[in-house]
């Protein structure tokens, strides 16, 4: 059965003026496998772009290009005046208390790689400041639910400095156990790390909540906010600031910005105490053979030319979802989540991984199919122009904790259109005749 | 050819039986190797053993997780090596890599790869290739570190 109907094209919470939105992303135009309608449903994965983004880059690029900050002359002031009024844009997204917390990097992984390395090499505090140094008997706290990006970097902080790496597991319901937060945040714990929305559950973490207990205990918060970026309004500075994370990764692709540019937001005082990362040009603020100092934040942190025309490319994008509103785009994608999981729930055999709350989860919905591997299935329902994810997602413990190897995973973003779920639930149902699952 | 076509020339009749009905799945003794391979990008997996004779491949087990091309054709290597001298099987593993990495084009040899040539519609998506190999290079792999300890022993 497919739950299609007159009205489903004017669910309450759609984003109004769907179609006309629609138009700005040229992609969705297009058609694959000799005429069909694409329907991208990857948008966890990387999300599509508007043209206003592809054009600010072009335009950039045709008419603005130069180096930033060290060219002389009126281009190289027109492209520093680009990239930097990107910045305050990023800062303006996410409600940044500073406009010079806001590093670029060059996409989410290198955000949390930033942290976690400096925080290795981190010295004990002699004088003033907290000590931001992690050493033996010290324990850094992620999840059971984090993507690659926010394990491993922690895996080899903690390797390198003796340290522990300790986790909170998950509820049979996809969210985070916090049954032992106590044992787990202690006077021990420095670092607690964990994603805002998961990639694969789609679980929207208490972020204010654990972010109040790590402050009781002095642990620096980390937060991924690789999928809360596109679709949840983030204010940072209205947040209080014992329940304000102390850095905030997120990477520019998934916010129909294009990629190659990642940001970390970090509060001041801390950057300012962290070693750079790494060394090269715009990061210093004089070098002599025998010694350098360093630039202030942000240019500290990032080394060498940045990726302008992403900068700029990001800003045009995060300038888009603005016009929309972040509060309107997370209705939209509240109320496609929530026909999605309607329309999954009636396939036979079709389990969901994760909260089945459309109010309490993102937008990306990861299932099993029974009887039919997640390979096979993105393989069937591409060939009628649905394109989802099928595999491991980045999450390979997340999956290992559902006892699963792989799931397939279909994400919406604001362009997404209810039309769009009911073409994935047929394909869906095409898929179990095509595997001659029972009817 | 039409998307259709094509995922039916992927999804063989031959390759939904090996998958739903593998032939000698299981981990089995003796064995002289064992080894575990990985699908990085989808995290399919195989561990699997080799038992080698006199230069031939008396048994090849295996144990493994993954969709419906990689399970197939893990049947179909057991079914085509053992049996075989080493250099069959190892000229029959030439020839489905061959067919593999033709991306279509190459057109397969009935008589040395039997029910391999079901395979040769999988080619065409890059993506799946990977899957399509990953317990041929396991056995390679798994042949290989027989063969050296078997070499070791004989010294
Ligand atoms: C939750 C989460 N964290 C981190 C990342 C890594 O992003 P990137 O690959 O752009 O660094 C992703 C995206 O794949 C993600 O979904």
């Amino acid at each position: 059965m497919v739950a299609t109907g007159p009205t489903s094209g004017r669910l309450p919470g759609l984003l109004p003026e769907l179609e006309v939105v629609r138009k700005d992303f040229p992609i969705l135009e297009r058609t694959v496998h000799d005429g069909l309608p694409l329907i991208y449903l990857d948008s966890a994965n990387t999300s599509q772009k508007p043209q206003i983004v592809i054009d600010t880059m072009v335009d950039h690029l045709e008419r603005h290009n130069a180096n930033v900050a060290r060219a002389m002359h009126a281009l190289g002031a027109e492209s520093t005046e680009a990239f930097e009024s990107a910045r305050d844009v990023v800062a303006g997204f996410i409600g940044a208390p500073e406009r010079d917390e806001v590093i670029f990097t060059k996409n989410a992984s290198e955000a949390l790689n930033l942290v976690a390395n400096t925080l290795a090499w981190a010295r004990p505090s002699t004088s003033s400041g907290v000590d931001l140094s992690i050493g033996e008997g010290d324990v850094v706290v992620t999840t059971e639910m984090e993507h690659h990006s926010n394990i491993v970097p922690w895996q080899l902080l903690t390797e390198r400095k003796g340290a522990t790496l300790r986790w909170f597991g998950l509820t049979d319901d996809g969210r985070l156990d916090l049954s032992n937060v106590d044992e787990l945040i202690t006077e021990h714990t420095k670092v607690v790390t964990l994603t805002w929305v998961s990639n694969m559950l789609g679980t929207i973490n208490p972020i204010a909540d654990i972010t109040r207990k790590a402050h009781a205990v002095g642990a620096l918060v980390v937060v991924d906010a690789s999928q809360a970026a596109p679709q949840l309004p983030i204010d940072l500075a209205s947040m209080a600031p014992e329940e304000r994370p102390d850095f905030v990764a997120f990477t520019g692709h998934k916010t129909v910005g294009p990629t190659g540019i990642g940001v970390l937001w970090g509060r001041r005082e801390v950057l300012e105490q962290l070693p750079p990362f790494l060394g090269g040009g715009e990061m210093i603020e004089t070098v002599r053979m025998e010694r350098s100092t360093y630039a202030g934040i942000p240019h500290k942190f990032e080394a060498g030319t940045p990726p302008i025309v992403e900068a700029v490319g990001l800003g045009a994008a995060l300038t888009y979802l603005g016009h929309l509103g972040m509060d309107a785009i997370h209705a939209h994608e509240q109320a496609i989540t929530r026909y999605a999981l309607e329309g999954l729930g009636t396939i036979k055999g079709l389990t969901v991984l994760g909260p089945l709350d459309a109010a309490q989860r993102g937008g990306a919905i990861s299932f099993e199919l029974e009887g039919v591997h997640p390979h096979d299935i993105a393989q069937v329902v591409d060939s009628r122009g649905v394109a989802i994810r099928a595999g491991h997602h980045c999450a390979k413990p997340a999956h290992a904790r559902f006892g699963v190897q792989s799931s397939s995973r279909m994400s919406s973003y604001l362009y997404t259109t209810p039309a769009e779920i009911d073409a994935l639930v047929e394909a869906l149902e095409y898929t179990r005749s095509y595997f001659r699952l029972d009817g | 050819m039409s998307t259709q076509a094509d995922l039916d020339a992927m999804y063989q009749e031959i390759i939904l039986d090996h998958y739903k009905h593998p032939h000698h799945k299981g981990l089995r003794d003796p064995f002289e190797a064992e080894v575990h391979h990985v699908n990085p990008t989808c995290g399919d997996e195989v561990t699997l053993r080799v038992h080698l004779a006199d230069g031939v491949v008396e048994d090849v087990s295996y144990d493994a997780v993954g969709c419906s091309i990689s399970q197939a054709s893990a049947s179909v290597l057991t079914d085509l090596v053992i049996g075989k001298s080493v250099d069959d099987a190892m000229a029959v593993h030439a020839d489905f890599l061959t067919l593999m990495q033709g991306k279509g084009t190459v057109e397969p040899d009935e008589d040395v790869l039997e029910d391999g040539i079901a395979f040769a519609g999988v080619a065409k998506f890059p993506a799946r290739v990977k899957c399509a190999l990953l317990s041929w290079m396991a056995w390679k792999d798994a042949t290989a570190q027989s063969l050296d300890a078997s070499g070791t022993e004989e010294k």
